[in-house]
C-alpha cells in the first residue's frame, strides 16, 4: 500500500497539504511530492479536487490464509480472577466467530498455575471452547512464559484471529507475541468488525465517511479494527490483509458482555506445552496491591470529573462530596493529574481510562481533545465551566456556564429532593 | 555502562484542535517535541551516568531529517552520541516494521548493556514498539517501569499495574519501558546546549544498518490503514440559562428528570 501522486493530473493547489495530518506532504517546483511521513491514511485523497492522488495496492498472500479459523480471546486472569475485560471480550469475540460463520468458534485461551475452576464461566460467558495453558510456572505472570507458550498454541492451533484486552499485562504480552509471529497487531482497538454491512452501519451514524458507494456485500472478511488515532483527532481502520493471525489489543470498557447463563457448556482443550524455568527471564518477586482505593471508573454508572478550572487540589474534596451524592466515581482531566492535585488512577482520557458512564459531570474541564476521546461516548454529558467557549460545550448534552463552586453545591441540594 | 536509549519525536497533541466546521485536523503552528515518556526513558538513563560518568549514552531514534532537533535536545540533557535511521525505505513503518529498523540501528552500534524506551508515543499511543524491538532482540523485558535501581548485572524494577506494581528482578542486558512515574526529567542545562550544538549526529540509512527491504516500510508493514476519518460530531446540547447557580441547578435536575436520565 502506498500513496502516490499522479504529476499529470497535479496542479499545485496544495489542498492535499492542509489535509494531511502528518505533515508527509511537500510541495517541491508546485507538484504534491508525499515524503516519508506518509502513514497512508488516505486523507489526502479525497481533499484532491483533480483526482490526483490513489493508493497503489499490491497484495500477495504471503500465508495460506484458509488455515486459520477460529477467534481467540486471550482470557486474562490475575490471582485465580478473571478480568471484567476477558468478559466483555468474550462477548465480542462470540459476535465476529458468528460474522466469520463456517462455524468458526470463539475460544478462550486460558493460561496460569492452577486456573481450571475459572472454565466454567468462561463458558457461561459465551466460550464455545477454553484452550488452557496451565503449569506451576505460568503462577505469575511473565513476559518470557506466557509468551512462549501462547505462541506455541497459536502456531498449532491457527486462530483467525486473536484479541487480548489492553491492560497493563495485555499490552506488555501481545506485541511480543505479534512480533514472534510475525504478524500485525492493532492497538486500544474501541471497534471490531469482520462483517462489511455492519462496518458500514457503523460509519454512517458515527461518523463522517461518505458511505454513498461503499459495497455493502463485498464479501471482505478482514478484520476491520477501529481506534482512536493522533490523540484521539482521527479514528482510523487498520486491516491486517495478508497475515495471520490477526490481532488486536482492545480498551477495557468498551465491548459488552453476553448475559450469564450457567448452564452453558463447552469443550475443555489442554494444551500440551514445552516450558521450562530456563525460558523465564524475570523473576517476579513480590505483587503489591495498591493501599489507596480502587478506582473502577470503567464500571461507573456516573462519574463527577474535575479539571484544572478547580484552581487547586482542595477543589477534589468538593468533587468527592458531589461524587458521593449522586452515587459516582471521582475522575480527573490531565492538566488536574499533571498538576498533581490528584492520582492518576483518576485520570480519563486518551492516555487514562476510557470511560462510558450513563452520567458524566465534567467540572472546570475545558474539554481538550485527549480528554473527549476518552468520555464522549457516556450516554449524558453535563459539563460545568465558567468559560462559555470551552469545547467541552460542543459536547455536552447540557451544558451550564457559571462558577462551580455554587452550581454543584446546589445540584447537591436540588438532588436529595429525588 | 553502555546505554542506549530509544527516542521519538511527536507532535504535541495537546496542541492540536479540530476545525469544528470542517471537522479536520489543525497541525498549524503545533510543535513538534521530545516524546514524554522516552524523556523520562532519557532521565533515567542521565540518573546512571550522574552517579557512574564514565557511562555512555547514545540516543537512537527513527524518522524524517527534522527529527534533528529533538537528538539536540537529548545530547544537550547529557547524552553523549546521537543516532537518527532516516530514509525513505523506512518511512510508514508499522509497529513490526519499526522494530525491524530499530534492531538492525542497535547491532550497528554493537555493545550495549541497557536500553530503555518510553512506554508509549503520544501520537500513536501503541506501547508496541518497546516488546516487539525487545523480541527481535532476543531480550527480556520490563514495560511500565516507574521504579529502577541496579547492582552490577542485577536490575531490580516496579512495574506498574492498574491497581498497584509487581517488583521485578532481571539482569542485564535487557529492555525497560519508562513511564511519567519514573522521574521528572532535567531541563536542558545552558552548557549542555553550547556542547550540544558542537556535536555531530549520525545519519544512518537502510543501507547503512543492513536491514532486509523486505521486514521495513509500508509495503512490508503487516497492518496498513484501509481508513481514516473523524468522528461524527455530536449535536449541540442544550444551554442552561439561570439568574443564580440555585436556578440553574434547579432547571438541570429538572431536565433530567423530564429526560429520565435519573
Amino acid at each position: 500500500m502506498a500513496i502516490k501522486v499522479i504529476n499529470e493530473k497535479c496542479k499545485g493547489c496544495a489542498l492535499c497539504v492542509k489535509a494531511c495530518p502528518f505533515d508527509a506532504i511537500d510541495m517541491i517546483e508546485k507538484l504534491a511530492v508525499i515524503n516519508e511521513k506518509c502513514t497512508a491514511c488516505n486523507q489526502c485523497i479525497p481533499a484532491c479536487p483533480f483526482q490526483a492522488i490513489e493508493k497503489t495496492a499490491e497484495e500477495e498472500a504471503k500465508v495460506d490464509l484458509s488455515q486459520y479459523k477460529d477467534v481467540w480471546v486471550y482470557t486474562e486472569q490475575r490471582n485465580g480472577k478473571l478480568m471484567n475485560v476477558a468478559l466483555e471480550l468474550l462477548g465480542e469475540g462470540y459476535r465476529l466467530s458468528r460474522e466469520i460463520g463456517n462455524d468458526a468458534k470463539v475460544c478462550a485461551v486460558l493460561i496460569g498455575g492452577n486456573v481450571e475452576h475459572l472454565v466454567k464461566e468462561l463458558y457461561a460467558y459465551g466460550a464455545d471452547k477454553v484452550y488452557m495453558i496451565s503449569d506451576p510456572l505460568l503462577e505469575r505472570y511473565t513476559t518470557d512464559g506466557y509468551t512462549k507458550v501462547l505462541t506455541d498454541a497459536i502456531r498449532e492451533y491457527k486462530p483467525e484471529i486473536v484479541i487480548f484486552g489492553a491492560t497493563h499485562i495485555g499490552r506488555d504480552l501481545a506485541p511480543r507475541v505479534a512480533a514472534r509471529l510475525d504478524t500485525g497487531l492493532t492497538a486500544d482497538c474501541t471497534r471490531l468488525d469482520v462483517n462489511t454491512g455492519n462496518y458500514i452501519d457503523y460509519l454512517e451514524k458515527y461518523t463522517t465517511v461518505n458511505t454513498e458507494g461503499l459495497d455493502r456485500n463485498n464479501g471482505d472478511k478482514n478484520l476491520k479494527q477501529t481506534r482512536p488515532a493522533f490523540g484521539g483527532n482521527l479514528m482510523a481502520t487498520i486491516v491486517c490483509p495478508s497475515h495471520r493471525p490477526q490481532m488486536s489489543t482492545v480498551r477495557p470498557g468498551v465491548m459488552n458482555k453476553r448475559e450469564r447463563d450457567d448452564k452453558a457448556v463447552g469443550e475443555l482443550v489442554k494444551v500440551n506445552h514445552k516450558l521450562s524455568k530456563e525460558d523465564i527471564h524475570t523473576n517476579v518477586v513480590e505483587v503489591v496491591k495498591a493501599a489507596k482505593e480502587l478506582v473502577s471508573l470503567t464500571d461507573a454508572q456516573i462519574i463527577c470529573s474535575g479539571g484544572r478550572g478547580l484552581g487547586d487540589a482542595s477543589g477534589f474534596e468538593l468533587i468527592k462530596k458531589f461524587a458521593d451524592k449522586v452515587g459516582g466515581v471521582v475522575g480527573a482531566s490531565r492538566a488536574a493529574v499533571d498538576a498533581g492535585w490528584i492520582d492518576h488512577s483518576h485520570q480519563v482520557g486518551q492516555t487514562g481510562t476510557t470511560v462510558k458512564p450513563k452520567i458524566y459531570f465534567a467540572c472546570g474541564i475545558s474539554g481538550a481533545i485527549q480528554h473527549l476521546a476518552g468520555m464522549q461516548t457516556s450516554d449524558t454529558i453535563i459539563a460545568i465551566n465558567k468559560d462559555p467557549e470551552a469545547p467541552i460545550f460542543e459536547v455536552a448534552d447540557f451544558g451550564i456556564v457559571g462558577d462551580l463552586y455554587k452550581v454543584i453545591p446546589e445540584i447537591m441540594a436540588k438532588w436529595d429532593e429525588n | 555502562m553502555k546505554i542506549i536509549v530509544c527516542v521519538k519525536q511527536v507532535p504535541d497533541t495537546n496542541e492540536v484542535k479540530i476545525d469544528p466546521v470542517k471537522g479536520t485536523l489543525i497541525r498549524d503552528g503545533v510543535p513538534s517535541i521530545l516524546n514524554h515518556d522516552d524523556a523520562n526513558a532519557l532521565e533515567e538513563a542521565l540518573r546512571i551516568k550522574d552517579q557512574y560518568p564514565d557511562t555512555h549514552i547514545t540516543v537512537l531514534t527513527m524518522g524524517p531529517p527534522q527529527a534533528k532537533d529533538m537528538l539536540t535536545d537529548c545530547l544537550a540533557m547529557g547524552a553523549d552520541e546521537a543516532i537518527l535511521l532516516s530514509d525513505r525505505a523506512l518511512g510508514g513503518s508499522d509497529t513490526w516494521a519499526t522494530s525491524n529498523a530499530l534492531a538492525a540501528g542497535i547491532r550497528k552500534i554493537g555493545d550495549f548493556d541497557l536500553i530503555f524506551a518510553g512506554r508509549q508515543a503520544i501520537d500513536g499511543d501503541t506501547a508496541q514498539v518497546g516488546p516487539q524491538l525487545a523480541e527481535k532482540l532476543g531480550l527480556p523485558q520490563v514495560t511500565y517501569v516507574k521504579e529502577f535501581s541496579f547492582n552490577g548485572r542485577d536490575i531490580t524494577v516496579k512495574r506498574a499495574l492498574e491497581d498497584g506494581y509487581e517488583v521485578i528482578q532481571l539482569q542485564m542486558p535487557c529492555l525497560l519501558t519508562a513511564i511519567k512515574e519514573l522521574n521528572k526529567p532535567r531541563y536542558m542545562p545552558v552548557k549542555g546546549i553550547y556542547k550540544a550544538c558542537e556535536k555531530e549526529i549520525t545519519v544512518w540509512n537502510a543501507k547503512d544498518i543492513n536491514v532486509d527491504l523486505k521486514k521495513v516500510g509500508l509495503e512490508a508493514s503487516p497492518t496498513n490503514v484501509h481508513r481514516s476519518f473523524t468522528p461524527a460530531p455530536k449535536g449541540k446540547g442544550i444551554m442552561i440559562d439561570g439568574d443564580s447557580p440555585k436556578d440553574l441547578a434547579d432547571k438541570l435536575v429538572a431536565k433530567l428528570k423530564e429526560k429520565h436520565i435519573i
